[in-house]
């Protein structure tokens, strides 16, 4: 499902550069859900970004569903962003002048689907998460937790092959943050292939696999018993 | 390339990002929107008053030069400085036949006159005219008639009069047609009246009777006091002038160099220096209502810059969702150019407004300063035009400023 091999990437920071990732290898499987863990400056959020072609690598390979993403166009790494990746975020980053609905909605405007089927798919993703009645609400008019929910419907409406979720439970408070894990979890159950960041060690476990990077580098990487979140809800 | 223009999404978005964002769309506006007022403003009063000097002057007038005898200053021929000159109508016919680009030659009589009615009295400028004065000098009559041909070839003694010596003449009221003035001790018939006006072109005159009745009666024979000479429009006046002075020394056995021997006024170039300061003026409206205009453009490539960068997030989710940087600078470019487009066409109707509010103030009447203070619809094309290019320029610098933005950056967590 995913290759990554000897990854480097280095950030320019004023005449000399920081070395970032210094080799990651790393290969997740169909249904997987893995827990990147690491302090600050580990390099995780790094890793995850060049996973989810926000950034690109200096050296090495990586390979999605047997795609090599390599020296992408902005437009291509637009539309494969589309086609493979769901994005799930710590501060939600919903568009604040949408509704629910909208939210939901604006990756499948992007795949070019006409307004009524978008919105009739878009509907079936709040359903899901259980927030068809709050489908003309705006994000402000919402609680956090309900946000993530809109947000982790946004990322499951393009049907990606991927789900990327960077500490998607840092904004939120434990019982919510549960919540949210217990969705997440559910998503996993289905099929769906999950890739988070994360340093809480509670949220860690409740993942499939625990890779943790420090420096840079890959110093564990260890399948785990995965707690289920709804025996905290 | 253009059909994302006919679908609803893209309009939806446009919508829907402009009016959640209703105070800076609308403080994005106002620059526009006061830029083409003023340009509409300015411009329909620019031409307002280019209308009222053309109704003023009239079609033919300004294309003229009065010409006179006065002494001779140099000796000719055996005769003497200081000789007097006389035109005379064969002149006027000389010059009509021999002068290129003559439209009319109108010879005139003119000398002071007492006027009496019943027991008021005044003195007044007559003068002996030919019916073409009316064409010429664009009489506005009030009351009656101008003098016809008919009154030239029966030498009838009917006379035109000024409003100016209505008043004089008459008691408040009272009907002036058909009555009877005194002029120098013989009964003419009032037969019009015109208004005086502003502006008066050459010497003014009160009273005008028929050109042959004025030969009879001060035995004028041949000779004529002056003549006006309007050229065809395509033709230079001061070339006629030229002209038609040389004809008539050599005419009137007069030197060729000498200046004195006829006095001239020239309308043709007293205009010109008119309508150049017209031309001046349309010219500056057009550059600080094509200025302003810039600067509201460039309020709304400002303003837009600001929201690129508060929307910093909003485009770096966009993409991460899958949005083109080229969809994201279309989105921003149809933002500027429908932003710009709307303030403009609001510009264009409050123009529009403030034309007809120019129009019910100072556009009334017969002495109106403004006339028909209007913008022409190519004017109101091309300045939506400049508007739409304008915007769509000024739309590209946030727009790219948006897209070079990486997503990566755009979401990161402050």
């Amino acid at each position: 499902m995913l290759e990554i091999r000897q990854l480097h990437k280095s950030y320019p920071i004023g005449d000399s550069s920081l070395h970032v990732l210094k080799g990651i290898d790393l290969s997740v499987e169909k249904g997987e859900m893995v827990a990147i863990m690491g302090s600050s400056g580990s390099g995780k959020s790094t890793l995850l970004n060049i996973i989810g072609m926000l950034d690109e690598a200096d050296e090495g390979e990586y390979i999605l569903d047997e795609l090599p993403i390599k020296n992408l166009t902005e437009k291509k790494a637009a539309v494969y962003r589309n086609k493979f990746l769901g994005f799930i975020f710590q501060s939600f980053n919903l568009i604040n002048y949408k509704s629910a609905l909208e939210n939901v909605a604006l990756p499948l405007y992007y795949q070019g689907m006409k307004r009524k089927e978008r919105l009739e798919l878009a509907m079936f993703h709040l359903e899901k998460v259980g927030l068809a009645d709050w489908a003309k609400h705006l994000p402000k008019e919402l609680s956090g937790g309900q946000k993530q929910r809109v947000a982790i419907a946004r990322a499951l409406a393009a049907d990606p092959k991927l789900l990327l979720a960077d500490e998607p439970t840092g904004a939120l408070d434990t019982k919510t943050s549960h919540e949210i894990m217990d969705f997440i979890q559910h998503l996993n159950d289905e099929g769906k292939t999950i890739l988070m960041v994360t340093h809480e060690e509670d949220i860690a476990a409740m993942c499939k696999r625990n890779v943790r990077l420090r420096d840079g580098v890959i110093i564990e990487d260890v399948k785990v018993e995965q707690v289920r979140a709804k025996l905290y809800v | 390339m253009f059909k994302f223009l006919l679908e609803k999404d893209t309009w939806q978005e446009v919508f829907d990002s402009l009016s959640k964002n209703k105070l800076r769309s609308i403080l994005t506006m106002v620059g526009v929107w006061w830029g083409i007022l003023l340009l509409i403003g300015l411009l329909g009063s620019a031409r307002g008053l280019e209308n009222s000097f053309n109704v003023l002057f009239g079609d033919f007038a300004t294309n003229s030069v009065f010409v006179w005898g006065q002494s001779t200053g140099k000796p000719f021929k055996g005769f003497q400085e200081g000789r007097e000159v006389k035109l005379s109508l064969s002149d006027a016919k000389k010059i009509e036949e021999n002068v290129e680009g003559i439209e009319f030659v109108l010879p005139r009589n003119q000398r002071s006159a007492t006027v009496t009615k019943n027991f008021l009295s005044g003195s007044f400028q007559m003068a002996g005219d030919y019916p073409l004065l009316d064409k010429l000098q664009k009489k506005k009559l009030i009351h009656g008639r101008f003098i016809n041909q008919n009154d030239i070839d029966d030498n009838k003694k009917i006379v035109v009069i000024s409003e100016d010596a209505y008043k004089q003449l008459y008691e408040k009221d009272a009907e002036a047609i058909g009555t009877y003035l005194i002029i120098n001790d013989i009964n003419f018939k009032v037969v019009g009246m015109f208004d005086s006006g502003n502006v008066n072109m050459g010497p003014s005159t009160d009273m005008h009777i028929p050109f042959t009745t004025y030969q009879q009666i001060y035995n004028q024979g041949d000779r004529i006091g002056w003549m006006m000479i309007t050229g065809k429009p395509e033709y230079d006046i001061k070339q006629i002038e030229e002209d038609s002075k040389l004809l008539l020394k050599n005419l009137n056995n007069i030197h060729p160099e000498d200046k004195r021997a006829f006095g001239s006024f020239n309308l043709g170039k007293e205009f010109s220096k008119m309508t150049g300061f017209l031309t001046g003026m349309q010219f500056l409206t057009w550059f600080v209502g094509i200025a302003t205009l810039i600067a509201g453009v460039f309020a709304i490539g400002n303003i837009l810059l600001i929201t690129v960068k508060e929307r910093t997030k909003e485009i770096g989710v966009r993409r991460a969702l899958g949005a083109t940087p080229f969809e994201i600078k279309r989105q921003i470019v149809v933002e500027a150019v429908f932003l710009t487009l709307v303030a403009g066409l609001f510009g264009i109707i409050s123009g529009g407004l403030i034309l007809i509010l120019l129009d019910y103030l100072f556009g009334q009447g017969a002495d109106a300063a403004l006339v028909n203070a209007s913008v022409s619809i190519g004017v109101v094309f091309t300045a939506l035009l400049i508007l739409v290019v304008l915007g769509t320029l000024i739309g590209l610098i946030p727009a790219t400023k948006a897209t070079s933005i990486k997503p990566i950056e755009a979401l990161r967590e402050e």
